[in-house]
């Protein structure tokens, strides 16, 4: 379903991703793991057509992002590590734009927004602002939404980041529900290694930009002789911090919220 | 339903859902309008301009369809990041769908704000030279909006941060307002300011307003309304363009 090779991005002097390689097949979890600033974004990034890669192929589903765009675009939903809601509009608004993005036509539209929002648990608040969501609830929303059109891979870069443990658990049985019920390949990132553990049918382990592991949660402990996937992680990535600072993009972060009160 | 019109419409229903922001953005060119109109009156009068008021109406409301269409693209910063935006960059549809969308809508809020401030010059004694002045004036109010949205998307779509906003508003917006002719005639200004206001697109927009409003004319009809044309046309492609390089 997803097949990706060789693909690099550097910006100036910087490379983020070097030259990495992997398949995804049709139906699988797939998590993408690795600290910050290892190159997870720019893997999503490139993967959803937000950036050129610098060098490599991706083929989704069989087509090439950068030739057949709209075809490509059409197979994937994703739900971005900032939320991309619109908060001023209803929930059900929310849904219905992305409907008509992706042209969804408009009875079907109706109907799986109804289907999608009751299993979210969203349908008592779909004439609510997003604005007035929980955290957990935006989640919830926002991958709905990225259901809504069918998608034939979903990807969800650091959904859980910000909720709590029963959000999380929530949010994870609604995924591995339509993940098994119309076979939705799946790729997420994530910081909870627990949650890969739980979720994932296949591991990679990214860091500086390359592909150090990949495999299932098992292969990986008995590669590292760790008994925890956070053992493997760090046997595997080292126990060093990473460089997070507060860049401009923390700065507007911050700015955005108060913005937006 | 159409891309282009379910993204005209977001931005119609933001903007109809703020009311206190409505209030606010009506505020900063009604307080113009009265303390400049009536406290700038007897001065202008003294020197024979006639009623201050019934001069820089129109040019009041020109300024209020300027910054309200350039700060609809400007917003787009905010949604760029962090938000909506990139939810519409990875649908199956193409970015001048999206560019279109937005800059209409942003237009047509600017629209509704600039006729919304012709009301309140109304109120405050403002008197067009006819009755049917009003709808040729809303022409220009619609060529004024077009050509800065369309200014507003092309410079949302390159300015990253908020240093960036601060700089576009004090540096080209503030400037193209107040070069613009909206508070003092351009007739008989040194020649380097005469330079530069020929140069001030808003100054078209806004010599077409008072022209059709009250007869007072710095260029002329075809002039105002062929250069705002073009300008609509030169800045609808820029920012196409360059919203469509825009990366995330």
């Amino acid at each position: 379903m997803i097949q990706v090779e060789n693909l690099t991005k550097t910006f100036g002097q910087f490379t983020a991703v070097k030259g990495i390689s992997f398949q995804v097949q049709q139906g699988e979890i797939f998590a993408f793991l690795g600290p910050n600033g290892a190159g997870k974004t720019t893997t999503i990034k490139m993967l959803t057509t937000l950036l050129r890669p610098t060098q490599g192929t991706i083929l989704l589903d069989g087509f090439n992002p950068l030739i057949h765009q709209k075809e490509a675009r059409r197979r994937f939903g994703i739900v971005f590590q900032d939320p991309s809601l619109d908060n001023e509009q209803t929930a059900y608004e929310n849904m219905e734009l992305h409907g008509v993005l992706y042209h969804v036509p408009g009875k079907i539209r109706t109907q799986r927004i109804e289907e999608l929002m009751k299993t979210f648990e969203l349908w008592e608040k779909r004439d609510d602002y997003v604005k007035t969501f929980s955290g957990g609830m935006r989640r919830r929303l926002e991958i709905a939404r990225g259901f809504l059109h069918t998608p034939k891979i979903l990807f969800l870069d650091e959904p859980t980041l910000g909720l709590d443990p029963q959000s999380r658990n929530q949010l994870w049985a609604h995924v591995k529900r339509i993940n098994q019920a119309e076979n939705t390949t799946v790729f997420l990132t994530t910081h909870y290694m627990d949650e890969a553990d739980r979720v994932a049918d296949r591991i990679a382990i990214i860091d500086h930009g390359t592909i150090v592991a990949q495999g299932t949660s098992a292969e990986l402990k008995s590669q590292t002789e760790s008994d925890s996937l956070e053992g493997a992680f760090l046997a595997l990535t080292g126990t060093s911090l990473r460089e997070d600072g507060a860049d401009s993009k923390d700065q507007m972060r911050q700015f955005a919220r108060m913005w937006r009160r | 339903m159409g891309v282009i019109y379910i993204l005209w419409l977001r931005e119609i229903k933001r903007y109809v859902r703020s009311r206190v922001q409505i209030v606010v953005s009506l505020g900063q060119p009604a307080l113009y309008l009265l303390a400049l109109g009536f406290g700038f009156g007897p001065v202008f009068a003294k020197a024979g301009g006639g009623s201050y008021l019934q001069f820089m109406a129109p040019g009041v409301i020109g300024m209020t369809v300027l910054f309200s269409s350039v700060f609809s693209g400007i917003a787009m910063l905010f949604d760029r990041q962090f938000g909506f935006l990139k939810e519409t960059f990875v649908a199956p549809v193409s970015r001048l769908q999206i560019m279109l969308g937005r800059t209409l809508g942003g237009a047509t809020v600017a629209i509704i704000q600039g006729c919304l401030i012709l009301v309140i010059c109304l109120i405050a004694g403002f008197r067009p030279a006819h009755w049917t002045a009003i709808p040729v004036a809303f022409l220009f109010v619609i060529m004024i909006a077009i050509v800065f949205a369309a200014m507003g998307t092309a410079l949302g779509s390159v300015i990253q941060d908020m240093q960036g906003f601060q700089l576009v508003m004090n540096f080209l917006v503030l400037p193209i307002f107040f070069l613009s002719g909206a508070l003092y005639p351009l007739s008989n200004l040194p020649p380097v300011l005469t330079w530069i206001t020929h140069g001030d697109p808003l100054a078209y927009g806004v010599d077409g307003l008072r022209g059709v409003l009250i007869g007072t004319w710095q260029f002329s009809f075809p002039v105002d309304m062929l250069l705002l044309g073009i300008l609509a046309a030169a800045f609808l492609s820029t920012g196409a363009y360059l919203f469509s390089r825009m990366e995330l």
